[in-house]
């Protein structure tokens, strides 16, 4: 056995499961808390990587330097995608919060389509080279055939992010307010809980993680389209049902699992069959595990 | 303190509250009672902003309640331990508890409340960092009124608190709720289907049957109305 390909294979497979985590936190998030899945919150990913390259573009090319356009690409990105979690919300969800169900899906997937067909019209249909953001550091080089630097930023990156999130709803004030909403809307209410606005923190917290990823995604692989947050979205909604729609570490792992599956089975069978292996695993998970790998079966509620 | 004026409450279409008028005076214990259905959490839940009345005033100090948030309401001084306990069950019961206060800015107060609470009720202390699902239901229930209480209301909203506890707790948990009455002159609002022990308590009682009040006097009055023993204490 080749051993340094399969740790090839076993990083490029966290690398990418890293990233879909980072997509996957802002479904089971919302998820959890008004039982929604948010089919938008692909796009709010591919608008975070527009924002990023109109911001790295302009200050690339005023010259600045590298590490700065790195950071307030991000930074603009982030608070780009926040503001369009925070208004897709608002508009499409919030009125139909004691409709029935299917309503609220049917608005969000009229969200997602929308929002597409804004980027189109409103950049172009064409892929777009996007800029690289992280530089290939010279003393890498030897290591960077198994894992590049660009990788490590995105495994350092979401490794944060996720030290952070964990730290908020843990320990924070408006962390335990959103476990107690998710929980029991009602009783949070009772409490002295405003649901609209931890709510509204939900959608504007996964948005800020979906922007981080569709950023370091985007430097990594080098261009961009309208259309990179349907199939990331997708991917990333796979995760989270695989480790348990609803459940934080469940949006992980589920990622992760995801992730060695298509690094494997591309780097030891076809790469052609990628996505099919991806929901392959998907089926087998929901046949034999209908509620995710740490999902919680609902007859606990009482 | 509280008064329900003319209150009518709508579930869609149907009708649960039919011109329901309840007057609560300041440091008192009121019941309502009823059988099941009649009307009486909805009556709570009307209160506390959760359905909001369709028509008629709920006055609170003086203060207009009708159409305000549940967080607003519970702000004002409004604490309600609904039916069915309702415990947040993957959240510890000191999580539990500080999502009571979650409305306070003074940590310290707090802080001394939980352990004010934690000597009533020891076995909350023993099991402080167990999540809240897995108490039994008695523990549940101390730790219901427990995270009410945390919030220091003026007015406590209990909907049946003896509901599945054994005689023993029952009566621990209304020794508990006379000396809140008591000692912090916490207004009471209890509703009840164990009517014998909830008249007991109360200075005054409300009946509810089909969503109206058929009949209001004092605790002791109820008990001996012979149409009140008749329907809710067993002959």
């Amino acid at each position: 056995m080749d051993w340094e390909y399969f740790l090839e294979l076993l990083l490029g497979g966290l690398t990418r499961g890293s990233i879909y985590a980072l997509i996957a936190l802002g479904y089971t998030m919302v998820y959890g808390i008004i039982e929604l899945i948010n089919f938008a919150h692909g796009e709010i990913y591919m608008i975070g990587a527009f924002t990023a390259l109109i911001v790295a573009s302009v200050l690339n090319y005023a010259g600045m330097n590298h590490v700065a356009v790195a950071i307030l690409a991000m930074v603009a990105a982030i608070i780009y995608s926040c503001a369009y979690g925070f208004a897709i919300e608002k508009i499409a969800y919030k009125p139909l919060r004691n409709a029935p169900r299917l309503s609220a899906l049917i608005s969000a997937i009229g969200m997602s389509l929308f929002l597409q067909n804004y980027v189109l019209l409103a950049q172009t249909p064409d892929f777009l080279p996007f800029p690289s953001l992280i530089p290939d550091f010279d003393f890498w080089e030897p290591y960077a055939h198994i894992i590049s630097s660009q990788e490590i930023a995105i495994l350092a990156t979401t490794v944060s992010v996720m030290i952070l999130l964990t730290v908020m709803i843990k320990f924070t004030i408006i962390g335990k307010a959103m476990r107690a909403t998710a929980q029991d809307r009602i009783m949070a209410a009772l409490v002295g809980v405003d649901i609209n606005r931890v709510i509204s923190v939900t959608f504007v917290v996964g948005s800020a993680t979906a922007a981080i990823g569709g950023v370091l995604i985007a430097s990594h692989v080098g261009q961009i389209n309208f259309y990179i947050g349907f199939i990331a979205g997708i991917k990333a909604f796979v995760a989270a049902v695989l480790g348990g729609i609803g459940s934080i570490p469940g949006a992980v792992l589920g990622s992760l699992v995801l992730g060695w599956t298509e690094s494997f089975f591309t780097g030891y069978i076809s790469s052609d069959y990628e996505d099919v292996f991806a929901f392959l695993f998907l089926v087998l998970i929901l046949i034999f595990r209908p509620s995710g790998i740490l999902g919680r079966s609902e007859t606990q509620k009482v | 303190m509280l008064e329900l004026k003319n209150v009518q409450t709508f579930y869609g279409n149907i009708q649960v509250l039919k011109d329901v008028n309840i007057d609560i005076r300041e440091g008192e214990i009121i019941t309502l009672i009823g059988a099941n259905g009649a009307g009486k959490s909805t009556t709570l839940l009307s209160v506390s902003g959760i359905v909001p009345p369709r028509s008629g005033d709920i006055i609170f100090d003086g203060k207009s309640v009708t159409g305000k948030a549940p967080h607003d309401i519970v702000a004002m001084g409004i604490s309600q331990v609904p039916e069915g306990r309702r415990i947040f069950p993957y959240l510890t019961v000191m999580e539990n508890l500080d999502m009571g206060a979650f409305l306070r800015k003074d940590k310290r107060a707090v802080k001394k409340d939980m352990g004010h609470i934690f000597d009533l009720f020891p076995i909350l202390a023993q099991r402080r960092h167990q999540a809240g699902g897995t108490l039994s239901g008695g523990e549940q229930q101390m730790l219901a009124i427990s995270r009410a209480l945390m919030a220091r209301p003026r007015l406590l909203l209990l909907d049946e608190p003896s509901l599945g506890l054994a005689p023993i707790v029952t009566r621990r948990i209304f020794d508990i709720i006379k000396k809140v009455n008591l000692e912090d002159n916490t207004t009471i609002f209890l509703v009840e289907q164990n009517a014998n022990f909830a008249l007991k308590v109360a200075h005054r009682g409300y009946v509810m049957e089909n969503g109206r009040i058929v009949l209001s006097d004092t605790g002791l009055n109820l008990l001996a109305n012979e149409n009140v023993k008749k329907a809710y204490l067993g002959g």
